[in-house]
């Protein structure tokens, strides 16, 4: 970790106004904002690091966890919504096992909600790390999530 | 043009206020209250909890907080629309809260309650409000506070105090919106953030969501100085009954102005701890039996009378006040004939007093505390200041924010680098080449103040010569820092003036500590930095007394007031006053005396409030050498390890126990007051020394209070002869004060040195490294240092429950590079040694410490670390080289190197 983090770091002067887009960064890189990472961060910038915690909490983009090698988003956006986007979050728990906001324990798989993909037109949808998958249906999702068998067994 | 006053209206009345005032701090002071609760007078306002809603005419409704006072405007405070939008707030404010109030420490002082009677808040509308349920876990991780995030209501003020005011952000809001909260780095609990323990949010918080744990309101207070550091802090100590229960900082002190650190404010536990000494204890067959007063001070008595002259030693107690440092070396010299009179500056600022005295004729600290905040420029080269002297890093912290440039030089990347401009980490024990280097270049480059050169001060051109051999390539060498960073701190402290130096242990404990105590006032001299505000040599002194034991010839080589024994016309003086005859040769020092038992000279040892079998270098020959002694009197609060070893332990009384005064780093002679009545049958220390010397037939110590010996010191004493206990009833004095009515002297050296010429003197040196170097057996150096949360050898930190919980145990600091060859995980037990001796201790690695470099501090007597340290002495201030020894570590299965 000590160098990846060390190398997103070179390309920054180290002042307070880069914190977000080094944040982005780092999470890029892990998946997450790991602890030892904002320590290092808020040494870099001269910070201290309950102020970088302070700012990586405020928003919702920045994760503390690690995340599953496949981040599921269940849109919730208006147009998501009225197609039944609660019916596709409850099928992906039970697919997935999981609850929002978690990682399965295999590390496979994260789930979180979002509030609009931006893809209306393919509603409802969920978004599998860049990849949006257009009007789910139970089906659809056991497919999309490689869960098949274990959903019919 | 800016106006100094400005009158305004408030509800219908003229208010005269100061130009940058707010509103709301127009009203309060003008008398008239506007309901608040986010804003604290020491703090930036915030304006978050909305009470303070006005009316400004003609503007509408704004918060009195945040708006600045302006000529002529017309204000309101009442109006049936502020009263709508105040009531909101206020409601929303009840409605996030955990209104508990009977059982709730803040119950009485509590700004919602105050606050929400003003509105006038219904009780049908407080209970549809009230949050019934405290529903997130309280933070109890700190000894000494709580954090209830249930009565919180976000105002903020704790983040501010520790933004602001205290500079440790160790807490900032989290999350958002209806999450939020106040909280540490990943939400962990306070325990294990950066939090000092300070407990100045705990002071500010205007709820009950910041709590002393087993808060007890105190019956009374009464007014007095802390006990640990130098600083001198004044304070107010609570009483119920006989048990100290509360400490607060004392606003109208000069020293701290209402600050205390973590021992102040929590550290009194030890005062009423159930294991201090509460009656004499004698050895009877080999054990410490309980005695009689009479029977203990009659054996002391009867034993120190078959000794005389050499043969006996006194150890006096920086933690002991003038007056008693005063007795003590009193009876040393004239009851029992020897000046072999020592304390624990010899281990500290033996080099300050060596060295200062010849160059700039005081061996003091030349400016005073407040001043710290007018530096342009701070050098703090040898200090762990934020740790070792809190309240003067705070200023530093504070002077940084308002535009100081600080230039941190310390081995170790202290808690202070965090704020520094420049930090330059050189090896242990290379100073004189680092400020050798930097003196270098600012005579290179011409950046010398050579108008105070030749006006003020000698021997410029010798001392010019031996930069010669500080050439860039030599210094970065020995010091490791690269030249570039040399130029940069030299040009920094040259050109930004006013600047002032501080160091402390760091410069002074090593074999060259003399020669270090030169280069700074060399360094401060060559650029004009003395003699002038905000400027100076400021050496910063460890315990609450240690310049007041060394201004009370609590020497060797000196009498009250740094008057020299060898001086016939000065001795003479005093054996006229003392009525004797007193020896004139210097006695022995500090460690000096450990040797001397060793050759059976000195058989006799009377040690007043001193832990040497933990805190002298190589310790282990210390308990050694205590063991061989004929006879060993320790006079002490605690059965210390020392205390441990004596024939006769005396018990004596605390700081909160007795009268008379401290003298602080900045040479203040304060007040301390008693608090309580001497606990059990303990003594003040006055009273043990004066009643060893009446049995012992004596005249000249039949003293009623401390401040009838207060005026046998003043006629002796030059530097402390217009201090009186009634000029220094409100504030203390600084020395020199020569008569009644002198101010007493904050900047020393204005116009003449206190040397013989009147001038100050620069002084030729030359590098020397340190006694014990680090060879293929001891492949590190071992440095030592302190935590904040403890004091010295742990007496009184370890005696308050609550100190270990925040720092329970030694740990080594370990480079990641140097435990990754040696293989040692972080918390680690490893074993180091050195040519004296071996101790186990974990391992935490930080980057804090360089490659090569290891430290511990020496609070733990379990992990002794001075047995490893090297009593290798500087040859003039013999002091022991503690911040320097060569070790070797080992994994605990590994076989013995």
């Amino acid at each position: 970790m000590e160098e990846r983090l060390s190398s997103i770091l070179s390309s920054y002067e180290g002042k307070r106004e880069e914190l977000i887009p080094i944040l982005q960064q780092i999470q890029g890189e892990f998946g997450y904002l790991p602890e030892q990472a904002m320590l290092e961060i808020a040494r870099f910038a001269r910070v201290p690091e309950s102020s970088v915690y302070a700012i990586a909490t405020f928003y919702t983009q920045f994760r503390f966890t690690p995340i599953g090698k496949k981040h599921v988003m269940v849109c919730r956006g208006t147009a998501c919504y009225v197609r039944g986007a609660s019916r596709v979050l409850e099928t992906v728990e039970e697919l997935l096992g999981i609850k929002e906001g978690e990682t399965t324990e295999d590390m496979e798989y994260s789930l979180e909600t979002v509030a609009c993909i931006g893809a209306c037109g393919l509603s409802p949808c969920i978004m599998i790390n860049k990849k949006v998958e257009a009007k789910m249906t139970r089906k659809r999702l056991t497919d999309v999530l490689g869960k098949g068998e274990a959903a019919e067994a | 043009m800016v106006q100094d006053k400005i009158t305004l209206t408030i509800d219908h009345t003229e208010v005269v206020a100061d130009s940058g005032a707010t509103i709301l701090e127009a009203a309060l002071a003008g008398g008239i209250y506007i309901p608040h609760l986010c804003y604290h007078p020491d703090l930036e306002p915030a304006g978050v909890c909305r009470l303070c809603m006005v009316e400004i005419e003609g503007r509408g409704l704004t918060i009195a907080c945040r708006a600045p006072v302006a000529e002529g405007l017309v204000v309101r405070t009442e109006s049936p629309e502020i009263d709508k939008v105040r009531r909101v707030a206020m409601e929303l404010l009840i409605a996030n809260h955990h209104v508990d109030c009977l059982a709730c420490g803040q119950d009485g002082n509590c700004a919602i309650q105050k606050t929400s009677a003003y509105i006038g808040i219904s009780e049908e509308r407080l209970d549809a409000l009230r949050k019934r349920e405290a529903s997130s876990p309280i933070d109890t991780s700190n000894p000494f506070f709580d954090r209830d995030p249930n009565k919180c209501v976000l105002c903020g003020i704790c983040i501010r105090t520790c933004v602001e005011l205290q500079r440790v952000s160790a807490i900032d809001f989290a999350f958002r919106g209806p999450e939020t909260i106040v909280g540490t780095f990943a939400n962990r609990p306070l325990a294990e953030s950066r939090c000092e323990s300070c407990g100045e949010c705990v002071v500010r918080c205007p709820v009950g969501a910041l709590l002393p744990k087993k808060f007890q309101q105190p019956a009374r207070e009464v007014r007095t100085v802390c006990t640990y550091c130098g600083v001198g802090c004044g304070l107010y100590l609570g009483v119920r009954g006989d048990t100290v229960v509360s400490a607060r900082g004392d606003d109208d002190s000069p020293v701290n102005k209402g600050s205390l650190c973590v021992k102040g404010r929590f550290g009194f536990k030890f005062i009423n701890h159930p294991d201090r000494l509460t009656a004499p204890l004698i050895r009877k067959d080999g054990t410490l039996t309980e005695a009689t007063w009479d029977e203990a001070l009659q054996l002391v008595a009867d034993k120190l009378s078959t000794y005389h002259g050499d043969q006996f030693a006194t150890l006096s107690s920086a933690k002991c006040t003038n007056e008693e440092n005063y007795l003590i070396q009193k009876f040393t010299r004239a009851v029992m004939g020897t000046n072999n009179i020592d304390h624990c500056a010899r281990l500290c600022h033996a080099p300050t007093v060596a060295g200062l005295v010849q160059s700039l004729g005081s061996g003091a600290m030349t400016n005073s505390i407040n001043e710290v905040m007018g530096a342009a420029c701070i050098l703090a080269v040898g200090t762990n200041t934020t740790a070792a002297h809190p309240v003067i890093g705070l200023q530093m912290k504070k002077a940084v924010a308002r535009g100081t440039k600080l230039i941190v030089a310390n081995p170790k990347e202290i808690d202070l680098c965090r704020f520094a401009h420049l930090f330059l980490q050189h090896r242990p024990g290379s100073d004189v080449a680092l400020l050798m280097g930097i003196m270098r270049v600012i005579v290179d480059e011409g950046l010398f103040d050579k108008a105070f050169i030749d006006e003020r001060c000698e021997n410029f051109e010798a001392f010019k010569a031996s930069l010669d051999d500080f050439d860039p390539q030599f210094v970065s060498q020995t010091t490791g820092v690269p030249w570039e960073k040399i130029q940069q701190a030299a040009r920094l402290y040259a050109t930004e003036k006013p600047a002032s130096l501080f160091y402390a242990m760091g410069i002074t404990q090593h074999t060259h500590g003399t020669d270090n105590v030169l280069a700074t006032s060399n360094l401060a001299l060559l650029t004009g930095n003395v003699g002038k505000p905000s400027t100076g040599v400021n050496p910063l002194r460890g315990q609450n007394n240690v310049q007041g034991a060394c201004d009370m010839g609590a020497l060797p080589n000196v009498y009250p007031g740094y008057q020299r024994v060898d001086n016939d016309e000065i001795r003479a003086k005093f054996e006229k006053a003392w009525a004797c005859s007193l020896p004139a040769g210097a006695g022995v020092t500090h460690v000096e005396i450990f040797d001397d038992i060793e050759r059976k000279t000195i058989k006799a040892l009377y040690i007043v409030g001193e832990n040497p079998a933990v805190s002298e270098a190589n310790s282990s020959h210390v308990v050694d050498a205590l063991k061989t002694l004929e006879f060993l009197v320790v006079q002490d609060i605690f059965l210390s390890e020392t205390a441990e070893l004596a024939h006769v332990v005396l018990p004596a009384a605390s700081f909160a126990e007795k009268n008379g005064t401290f003298t602080n780093t900045e040479r203040r002679v304060q007040r301390v007051r008693q608090v309580i009545q001497p606990v059990g049958q303990s003594r003040p220390d006055w009273r043990i020394t004066c009643q060893i010397a009446q049995e012992m037939g004596k005249s000249g110590f039949d003293f009623a209070s401390p401040e009838d010996i207060q005026d046998e010191i003043r006629s002796l004493t030059p530097s402390y002869q217009g201090i009186t206990y009634d000029r220094i009833e409100q504030e203390g004095l600084q020395w020199p004060c020569p008569s009644a009515d002198h101010g007493g002297t904050a900047i020393l050296h204005t116009e003449r040195f206190a040397t013989k010429s009147g001038k100050a003197s620069f002084v030729p040196l030359t590098y020397r490294p340190s006694a014990e170097v680090p060879d293929k057996q001891y492949p590190f150096i071992l440095t030592t240092d302190r935590s904040i949360f403890h004091f010295h050898t742990g007496t009184m930190t370890r005696n308050v429950q609550g100190m270990d919980v925040l720092n329970g145990q030694e740990l080594l600091d370990i480079n990641p590079a140097d435990a990754l060859s040696l293989e040692i995980d972080n918390g680690a037990t490893v074993e180091v040694s050195s040519r004296r001796g071996r101790v186990s201790v974990r391992a935490h690695i930080t980057e804090a410490c360089l490659p090569g470099v290891v430290s511990m501090t020496f609070h733990f007597s379990e992990t002794p670390t001075n047995v490893l340290t090297n009593s290798a002495l500087d040859p003039v201030a013999k002091i022991p080289e503690t911040k320097v020894c060569a070790v070797q570590i080992e994994k605990p299965d590994s076989p013995a190197g």
